[in-house]
């Protein structure tokens, strides 16, 4: 249930952003979620995309630092209360979030939380035993 | 092995007997041919004749950059021009060039002193040498080739530039030992990498890498990413080029000075009174052999120490100890003397940290500011923002223990500092003063 995020090093100037994206365009590679961490200095771009292994190839051979990870992707209910579950049954388990963003999908009715957890196995133990609904690795790249 | 057996192991006692007799013959040929050194001389109070020991060195007069810039550009030669046969001059570019000349004579001793060099690396006639030392003006390129001819071993002259192709002709030409700047040895690694190649399936077994200050962790680096053995070697154009001092590849702990040819002293760099053996501070040459242009008490702005202690090579000569610094790269940081290959050190020494760097110098106000960046490798990189941010105190804390100044640490895109093909551009200094 660990889907591949990848994140790329940036220094703040403009036009990086555009330069990326730019060349997954090109590459015909689709972006299915994105977050921007950004310091004064530097700024730290994770993307979910259709084709990690490509997506990280191309944008190694332009010269950019590219590293990927595991994020867990949970289903929320679009409605109050819904991510505010997620969050107790993390929270009661004890379990260290390093960052967290969010998407909606299509059809609006479910929202997309996007975890990266210090312990990304015992997270993933931990939500299933509760009932929480994870996407998988093809689910996410397909939607 | 040794090139020249006589000379290079010489008791010390006889080297110094051939040292005094050179220094008195050097001395009066200079005062008797150069109106300039013995104006210098007269003011000092100091005739050839009060040379009776190799201590009275210190009787004379030393010589800096500015000397030579005042008889730029050939008002310190002492054979007319006509006897000249090389002209090399420095880059100039922190004022007018340096302009140094040689005779037939000088070229035949000077190349000599190169293939010494070179067998003390390791090198022999079976080799292949990947010259990438520029040539032109600059001394490295021609005084490499005709040290590597003399040894007799195949060289290739290459010079500076064209990384990619320099790469394609080693593979292809099979080279077994590479000379060039540390920096350059680097970046060759680094763009083997690039072009999908693996550095240690190159033919190379050594290097000689010099004309720049390199840090002991610069060696390890080198050493590992290219499956070589890093030599130190030593020269500076106005003295002759490089072949003045090289490491022995039985200890590379150290460099051996060729003292038949050059006398080495220290002196306390702000005073610059003769400090005793083994103390370190300015190293002073004075040429004992040069033909067209000599020097007395050269100051050459690097600090070292001389190493007294026998070395396992059997050669006899002193041996200096590897440069870490010139005056003339150092920098002060409110009132801190601060050397690149200090940061070069702290950098090297984390792990994941490639030794790709710049030293940014600026005055905000009143306070000198320096900014340290460094490229972000992928063993370095991490996705979250709290790693990046602790690698950048880290070392940022480093510096400031070693240093004892603050400064601050930007991490910047792979490949964003500008690669050297020569000496590499660590520092850039904004500040107006």
């Amino acid at each position: 249930m660990k889907v591949e995020q990848i994140a790329i090093f940036l220094e703040n100037r403009s036009g990086r952003l555009a330069e990326i994206t730019g060349i997954l365009a090109e590459k015909g590679i689709n972006i299915r979620a994105m977050s921007l961490a950004d310091t004064s200095d530097f700024g730290i771009l994770r993307l979910i995309v259709n084709d990690t292994e490509n997506a990280r190839k191309e944008l190694k051979e332009k010269g950019f630092t590219v590293g990927t990870t595991s994020v867990v992707v949970v289903e929320v209910k679009d409605k109050p209360g819904g991510l505010a579950n997620v969050l107790q049954i993390i929270k009661k388990a004890d379990l260290n979030i390093e960052y967290m963003y969010a998407f909606t999908q299509k059809s609006g009715e479910t929202g997309l939380i996007i975890f990266r957890f210090e312990k990304v196995d015992a997270a993933i133990d931990v939500l299933i035993k509760a009932g929480i609904r994870l996407l998988s690795g093809e689910e996410v790249y397909a939607i | 092995m040794i090139y020249n057996e006589e000379y290079e192991t010489l008791p010390r006692e006889a080297l110094e007997a051939l040292q005094l007799k050179r220094l008195q013959s050097q001395i009066e040929r200079i005062y008797a041919r150069v109106p300039y050194y013995r104006a210098k001389m007269d003011e000092s109070g100091v005739a050839p004749g009060d040379i009776k020991t190799l201590a009275d060195i210190s009787k004379l007069p030393f010589t800096t950059k500015e000397d030579l810039r005042k008889n730029y550009p050939f008002g310190l030669f002492t054979v007319p021009l006509e006897r000249v046969v090389r002209i090399h001059a420095s880059s100039g570019t922190t004022g007018q060039p340096t302009v140094v000349g040689y005779t037939k004579r000088d070229i035949a001793i000077w190349a000599e002193l190169m293939a010494r060099c070179l067998t003390a690396a390791g090198a022999t006639q079976k080799d292949i040498i990947h010259n990438a030392y520029g040539y032109g003006l600059f001394t490295g390129g021609l005084g490499a080739h005709y040290g590597a001819e003399n040894l007799g071993a195949t060289v290739i002259p290459v010079s500076g530039g064209n990384t990619k192709r320099q790469i394609m002709l080693m593979r292809d030409f099979r080279s077994t030992v590479l000379l060039c700047t540390p920096s350059y040895a680097l970046n060759l690694a680094e763009a083997m990498v690039d072009m999908g190649m693996d550095p240690k399936e190159m033919a190379l077994k050594v290097g000689v890498f010099g004309a720049e200050p390199w840090s002991e962790n610069m060696r390890e680096e080198i050493e590992k990413q290219l499956g070589i053995k890093a030599i130190d070697i030593y020269g500076l154009s106005e003295i002759i080029g490089p072949g003045v001092a090289i490491e022995c590849v039985e200890e590379q702990k150290g460099l051996h000075i060729m003292e038949d040819h050059f006398l080495p002293e220290i002196v306390h760099p702000e005073t610059f009174e003769p400090l005793p053996l083994g103390e370190k501070g300015e190293l002073v040459f004075t040429t004992l052999t040069k033909e067209a242009f000599p020097l007395i008490r050269y100051r050459t702005k690097d600090f070292s120490r001389l190493i007294t202690a026998p070395c396992s090579c059997a050669r006899t000569f002193y041996r200096m100890e590897k440069i870490t610094g010139r005056s003339d790269d150092m920098l002060i940081i409110r009132g801190v003397n601060v050397f690149p290959s200090q940061i070069e050190h702290v950098l090297i020494s984390i792990e994941g940290v490639e030794p790709h760097y710049q030293i940014i110098v600026q005055r905000e106000g009143t306070l000198d500011t320096m900014e340290v960046q460094v490229e972000v490798s992928d063993s370095i990189f991490s996705d979250e923002v709290k790693t990046l941010e602790g690698l950048t105190k880290k070392i940022q804390n480093e510096i400031k223990d070693l240093l004892g100044v603050s400064c601050k640490v930007k991490l910047v895109e792979p490949k964003s500092i500008q690669r050297s093909e020569g000496k590499a551009k660590r520092v850039i200094d904004k500040r107006k003063i």
